[in-house]
């Protein structure tokens, strides 16, 4: 049996891990038990800010507190984030301020809290903002390493993570395999590349599994940094196979498929499908029904790929 | 007129239809379902102007469940109402069901507003209630906000707001359970004098112990008589309250009874089996 982690566990034990450079700090908004840096204050409450449910006020905190040395990770919902997305832009993202800004329970995984909780736009538009790192990974072990990886950084950052358990696919990989900005080959194959990103990275496996009963030979790619986009594995994978699709729990609209679309118009084309949600909100569901209703699972993959090739 | 009995009798119905939802679905929220339930029988008993078989009516009243997650408390009272059936209660977070996770006025009747994203509720007030003096309607809303909820800056910018436009017809009702969604409201973000505020923004203010009936009743009809300007009704609640292990307990805020606690609530409420 795979065993089965949800992402924020990763980012919740990235956080601990992190902690013993004291200029870490973790910034919460009523949500630490979600989230996951429930664990981080826990051992640390010194140097856990809970701003209560101001998400506004967390995010410009962080701001003034990454402009005075201090390393602040703020979480809250992906959802919520959205409602600091000014705050973001001019107060982090414009004076380039190492904020750490962690989403969880992200896209219509999330499930039954329904459409008002599932966030289908968060790497759209975190995307769109000058000197912000965008994230998204696919399991608990690269969610660690990659949170990790942030600390490092000069930069803000956006990562979204998500509610509940899938397969963990990296059990004892380390930083050589798992670096911001670079996507991983999960599966090597000649006539479709599947480039995905979160939860959709283990139904793009399924799909391989499922096109090479088909005699199809599908490339598997988990694109966990949506910004900077791997744009080189991009052009590799499209020269290799001639046919795309990206997969993703999010709008279909701006964001892994929107980033790869637009960095395949500068190229001299190749066929590209998305899947994503399409144009709409998502409802109350189990997340497995969410990604049946959504068009996002395995079999959806599947079609999406055998399209994709037949437009070579 | 409805007897304060009566009015117990219809909320307990209700706190059995909310056990019986998040039992079901194994997922939402108790808590604030079940500290809301008393203030929300006694508005709509016997304040709200509504019409069960005409959700839409143009001119009744409207109330706005700020802190949607307690949706269940709404689900449960609209069905005591009539505006849903109880079978309709089985849908809740059932794919396709009207009774989605959050309150969502595109999928269930009588819900006026889409909740889930806390602090929204009351600028929406602010909006029909000054739509309804432009109308020249004497129609009230009336906005359910958590105290966990007055944590969001939008609240205060409304509250603010509704004060300089002098808006007699807007009305909160404050569910203070003391509780929020990691923990107790004074570990995670204290809020000090909570009455003196509303005051210091302009707002009538009357506290209430939001568990007795007739204090309720004496506090809505403060709420419809105070005209000249929004306001407040505090009113001091239980988290979780009529179901022993759940109340003051942050740890049902969001969370389901197993088999065994399902049973012993029922069996606090009154249910045989
Ligand atoms: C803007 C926003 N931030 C965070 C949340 C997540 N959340 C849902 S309920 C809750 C706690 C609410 O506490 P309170 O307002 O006191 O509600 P009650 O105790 O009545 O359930 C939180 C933080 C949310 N729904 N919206
Ligand atoms: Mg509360």
């Amino acid at each position: 049996m795979t065993k089965m982690e949800a992402t924020r566990d990763g980012y919740g034990q990235a956080l601990l891990e992190l902690a013993e450079n004291d200029k870490i700090v973790v910034l919460e908004a009523d949500l630490g038990k979600s989230t996951k840096s429930l664990h981080f204050r826990k051992a640390h409450p010194e140097r856990t800010v809970s701003c209560g449910i101001g998400e506004q006020n967390m995010l410009l905190v962080a701001a003034g507190m990454a402009a005075s040395g201090y390393i602040p990770f703020a979480s809250t919902f992906a959802i919520f984030t959205e409602r600091a997305f000014e705050q973001m832009r001019n107060g982090v993202a414009r004076p380039n301020l190492p904020v750490h800004l962690c989403g969880s329970h992200g896209g219509t995984h999330t499930g039954t809290d329904g459409s008002s909780a599932q966030s289908i736009e968060d790497l759209a538009i975190y995307r769109t903002l000058p000197n912000v790192t965008v994230i998204h990974p696919s399991d608990s072990v690269s969610t660690r390493i990659l949170t990790k990886q942030l600390a490092d950084s000069t930069s803000p950052s956006y990562m979204r993570t998500a509610r509940n358990k899938t397969p963990v696919l990296y059990a004892d990989a380390g930083d050589d395999v798992i670096q911001i900005g670079k996507g991983i080959e999960l599966k090597d194959g000649k006539d479709v590349a599947i480039i995905a990103c979160g939860v959709l990275v283990a139904e793009a496996l399924k799909a391989a599994d499922v096109l090479a009963e088909k005699g199809i030979s599908a490339t598997v790619v988990d694109m966990h940094t949506i910004k900077p986009i791997d744009s080189a594995l991009i052009d590799v994978v499209a020269e290799r196979c001639g046919a795309l699709v990206t997969a993703e729990d999010h709008s279909i609209i701006g964001g892994l498929g929107g980033a790869v679309a637009e960095h395949l118009s500068t190229t001299n084309g190749t066929p590209l499908e998305r899947v994503g949600v399409k144009d709409r909100f998502g409802e109350s569901g189990q997340a497995d029904e969410m990604l049946e209703l959504m068009g996002l699972n395995a079999a959806h993959i599947v079609q999406a790929a055998e399209k994709s090739i037949s437009r070579k | 007129m409805t007897t304060a009995d009566e009015l117990r009798e219809v909320a307990r119905k209700c706190r059995v239809h909310i056990v019986d939802m998040v039992y079901r679905a194994q997922a939402g929220h108790p808590g604030g379902s079940l500290s809301e339930i008393d203030l929300m029988t006694a508005l709509y008993k016997t304040q709200l102007n509504v019409r069960p078989s005409e959700p839409k009516w143009e001119d009744r009243d409207r109330f706005i469940l700020s802190k949607g997650h307690a949706s269940p408390g709404m689900y449960a009272i609209l069905a005591e109402m009539g505006f849903i059936t109880v079978k309709d209660l089985e849908s809740y977070r059932v794919l396709g069901g009207i009774c989605q996770g959050h309150v969502d006025m595109k999928w269930c009747p009588g819900v006026d507003f889409s909740a889930g994203s806390l602090g929204m509720g009351l600028s929406f007030g602010m909006g029909t209630a000054l739509a309804a003096r432009l109308d020249g309607s004497n129609r009230q809303t009336y906005v359910m906000l958590g105290d966990g909820e007055i944590q969001e800056g939008s609240v205060w910018e409304a509250a603010m707001a509704s004060a300089h436009h002098e808006l007699g017809n807007l009305n909160v009702i404050l569910d203070r359970n003391r509780i929020q969604n990691d923990d107790f409201c004074e570990t995670q973000m204290r809020m000090f004098d909570i009455p003196a505020k509303w005051r210091a923004f302009g707002w009538n203010v009357m506290e209430i112990d939001g568990h007795d009936m007739e204090e309720i009743v004496e506090g809505l009809e403060f709420l419809a008589q105070s005209n000249d300007g929004p306001s407040i009704l505090i009113a001091q609640t239980v988290k979780g309250k009529g179901i022993s292990y759940m109340e003051d307990n942050p740890s049902f805020h969001g969370a389901a009874p197993n088999e065994e606690q399902y049973a012993l609530a029922m069996k606090e409420l009154g249910v045989s089996a």
